[in-house]
């Protein structure tokens, strides 16, 4: 029985490491053939072209870090005020229902995301703002902010919480209201969580894919005003993966991009982590 | 007796003017900070509201049990909820006993050294895998490099690779939460480890373990990245009933959520109301699955032995 | 050759990471004896024990090097340190009820090794809870959680749990911190019925429970034996050491 519990905990790892090299292994023939230069910085893509193909991600990448800019900038202010709220300024029963909508509101699929995107939002878009689209960056970004506020106040106000009560209380025996210790004293406190917090908001928007496929528009382009349609590296997979034929170009290239998919949310994720054992170590 | 040097002409502890201003800065802030927090219940139940609303008319009995008609674009959607369950059974049977026994392995036996530092870490990471490329992988890995073809199995494989390191992560925390003291206590009598987890840290940790899995069930069945390009068809119809609807070998299936996009994005001549319905549905698969996690951790947390 | 001494102890020492906490000391117990260790907090006496039935190596970073013997064997050596365990019964000074019922807490030994049988682990059940002096407060609950006692009856369900699996030696680490004087005297009494057929290590900071109850007493102090001799001398006005009389009249401690 210890035997078989060894071999699960030492599957985790195969797992993880088999996910980056049956990715890697499917575009590896193309890799050679990507330099900086004609992959990352180039803004032409257009894989399938017959004569000569352009492999430049870009313009996708640009899609991806806007979209993903734009909707933390509407995230992080109502997640870190709505983790504040639940944490000090909350009666036991508000937070439990809170933390419940919460938790409901992160387990939507982002499918339905996608759906609400283009069905509900879209038209609001156009007539509230006058554009010819309603499936465009800014759509994508409050459909993203939306699905990453649940991380960001969870983790933010697991932060706060771990702000030791003598804290608290040291400020309110000096006469601080609520609101005083919050701002002077809690989050100084809590920064670092409340930055890994966000940090894992990124992550979730960065990696999301059915939600900003069907929300965000169909353009391999760079945008130019916030209700222009873009095209993320995580749609871009997702629509043209089912045209490639096996083992084309074109397939090897979206195999690519899913391995610096990968990478960059590993990035991401390890700074949150590391920013955790950085309070971590401050702490003990 | 002579006269106190300090008039008490005005109440020692009235407000002064600054102390009004504080408060009303305090109340400020705290209308602030709730309007954030309400900003986040309103969008769930707006959205929740509107799409049920406007699905309702299609949500017949026929929407629910008939097979879909004219290539998906109408009709009901029994095969895509059959090949969700398919999904949702096959895959947490793979990846919870291995989720929970690896979890178990982490958190009782590992020692701390780099090793296990390792396997935390790739849990983690594994657990941030944007769902697309758990496509990429399930495509490259099981459906190529294993020859399983596009199939039910290598959907739900797929699936099960997504969903474990989160099962590891909850089952982890419910262990933890076992005092070591109980532990100790067991040790002391001359209980092996295998005793110690089986009789007392397992049993006491159940509840956090269950949720953790029901939790995956919605997760499962709302995915469709990872199951679009390794499975799951856009239209197949079911006939006839029983156990094994699918060979997981070598048929597709298909799956609500994956249905949901194809409707929405790529079938024409759609009734709108028929998407919205298809929505209202995942939607409350998903809700319930989730609402019936958290109402089990509080009746178990209401039953907690200490 | 002389019969082995039931527990001999030589040149341990035992550190945590960096910070040795016991430098290599040695002593021996007699079999059927009871052993007082008394010192001030920090000084070890714990990290004995849990050298003793090897319960040391569940914490991380703790290494030991030299010998302990019971009965004659290395206890490093000994291919089943379950069976050592079951020999040694260990009574912490926190009360820990397992979250079962109180009959369940008893038998949780006896049915690891291996008894099933219902009418035997009645008795066992029976016979330890007496022993512990709890027999009368819960006979008529067996079936009730063991968590939720009262701490003094938690610390004395935790000595009935280590009596449960017989063991031939018995520590009680500061065993009477949770518990009242009325019970703490039961308890002794038990305890001298007890040392007729166990050996019984008495680690406490109350140094008049070893003056009652030990036959020779070891004054153990940063980690160092600083005496270690029959009561009469450890307890007079003139033991060996100066340190031991001032730690034992309150001048320190």
């Amino acid at each position: 029985m210890e035997l078989l519990i060894k071999l699960c905990g030492l599957s985790a790892i195969v797992f993880v490491f088999g996910i980056f090299f049956f990715v890697l292994r499917e575009g590896l023939p193309m890799l050679p053939r990507l330099t900086p230069g004609n992959f990352l910085f180039n803004f032409e893509w257009d894989p399938s072209a017959s004569g000569s193909p352009k492999f430049g991600v870009g313009a996708l990448l640009i899609g991806s870090v806007s979209v993903t800019v734009l909707a933390m900038v509407i995230a992080v202010p109502f997640g870190l005020g709505a983790a504040v709220f639940v944490s000090e300024f909350c009666s036991r029963k508000t937070k439990e229902t809170l933390k419940i909508v919460i938790e409901l509101l992160a387990a939507i699929p982002s499918v339905v995301w996608g759906f609400i995107g283009m069905s509900v939002l879209g038209p609001v878009i156009t007539t509230v703002f006058h554009v010819p689209l309603g499936s465009n960056m800014f759509n994508g970004a409050v459909l993203l902010a939306l699905m990453s506020v649940p991380i960001i106040v969870s983790i933010g106000e697991d932060s706060l919480k771990a702000v030791p009560d003598s804290y608290r209380e040291a400020a309110l025996a000096l006469g601080a209201t609520r609101w005083q210790t919050v701002y002077r004293v809690l989050l100084p406190a809590a920064k670092n969580g409340l930055l890994a917090a966000v940090l894992l908001g990124v992550g979730r928007a960065v990696g999301e894919t059915m939600a900003v496929l069907m929300a965000t528009g169909h353009s391999a382009r760079i945008p130019h005003s916030i209700f222009d349609p873009v095209q993320t590296l995580t749609a871009t997979i997702a629509a043209e993966l089912g045209e490639a034929r096996q083992g084309s170009d074109h397939y090897q290239v979206l195999f690519v991009i899913g391995v610096l998919l990968f990478a960059i949310t590993f990035v991401v994720n390890l700074s949150a982590d590391l920013v955790v054992k950085g309070i971590r170590k401050k702490s003990s | 007796m002579s006269t106190p040097a300090i008039s008490v002409g005005s109440a020692p502890f009235a407000q002064t003017r600054h102390a009004r201003k504080k408060q009303r800065a305090e109340f400020v802030a705290r209308c602030f900070f709730g309007a954030m927090a309400g900003a986040m219940v309103i969008p769930l139940l707006l959205i929740v509201g509107y799409v049920v609303i406007k699905g309702a008319p299609a949500m017949s009995w026929e929407f629910f049990t008939a097979n879909p008609r004219r290539g998906g674009a109408a009709g009901g959607i029994w095969p895509a909820l059959v090949g969700t369950l398919y999904l949702i059974v096959i895959s947490l049977c793979i990846s919870a006993p291995i989720g929970v026994l690896a979890a178990v392995y982490l958190n009782e036996y590992a020692k701390e050294n780099w090793f296990t530092r390792i396997v935390n870490l790739a849990v983690v990471n594994l657990a941030g895998v944007p769902s697309i490329v758990h496509g990429l992988f399930g495509l490259g890995a099981f459906v190529y490099a294993m020859h399983f073809g596009k199939s039910v199995l290598s959907a739900a494989l797929t699936l099960s690779i997504m969903t474990l390191p989160v099962i590891i992560a909850s089952t982890k925390e419910a262990l933890a939460a076992v005092p070591l003291s109980f532990r100790e206590a067991c040790w002391n009598v001359g209980a092996t480890r295998w005793q110690t987890i089986r009789r007392i840290v397992l049993p006491n940790s159940i509840s956090g373990i269950l949720t953790g899995v029901i939790l995956q069930v919605s997760r499962t069945a709302g995915e469709t990245a990872p199951v679009m390009l390794t499975g799951v068809a856009t239209f197949k119809a079911i006939e006839g009933s029983g156990l094994f609807l699918y060979n997981p070998f070598s048929e597709q299936c298909m799956a609500l959520s994956m249905h949901l996009f194809y409707i929405r994005t790529q079938a024409s001549g759609v009734k709108e109301e028929l998407s919205f319905a298809i929505a209202a549905t995942l939607l409350g698969v998903v809700l319930l699955v989730n609402v019936t996690a958290i109402l089990f951790r509080l009746f178990l947390r209401s039953r907690k032995k200490w | 050759m002389a019969a082995p001494r039931k527990i001999e102890v030589e040149d341990l020492r035992l550190s945590y990471g960096a910070r040795e906490v016991l430098h290599g000391i040695s002593f021996q117990i007699e079999a059927n004896e009871i052993f007082g260790i008394i010192g001030p907090a920090q000084s070890g006496k714990t990290s004995l024990l849990r050298c003793l039935n090897r319960t040391i190596e569940f914490t991380a970073g703790a290494t030991a090097s030299g010998t302990i013997r019971v009965d004659g064997q290395d206890v490093r050596k000994l291919k089943n340190i379950y069976e050592l365990r079951r020999r040694i019964g260990m009574v912490a000074p926190l009360p820990v009820g397992l979250p079962l019922s109180i009959y369940d807490n008893v038998a949780f030994a006896p049915r690891c090794a291996g008894l099933t049988s219902r009418s035997e682990l009645d008795g066992l059940v029976e016979q330890c809870l007496r022993q512990a002096a709890l027999w009368d407060e819960v006979k008529d609950r067996l079936d009730s959680l063991g968590t939720k006692l009262s701490g003094g009856q938690q610390q004395r369900l935790t000595i009935a749990r280590a009596l449960s699996h017989q063991p031939e030696i018995l520590c009680l680490d500061e065993f009477s911190i949770a518990i009242d004087p009325v019970t703490t005297m039961r308890i002794e009494d038990v305890l001298k019925e007890l040392r007729r057929s166990v050996t019984i290590i008495l680690v406490t900071n109350l140094t008049q429970q070893a003056r009652r109850l030990a036959d020779r007493t070891m004054f153990l102090w940063n980690g160092e034996i600083i005496e270690l001799d029959a009561n009469e001398v450890i307890f007079s006005d003139h033991p060996k050491d100066r340190r031991t009389y001032e730690y034992v009249n309150g001048i320190f401690g």
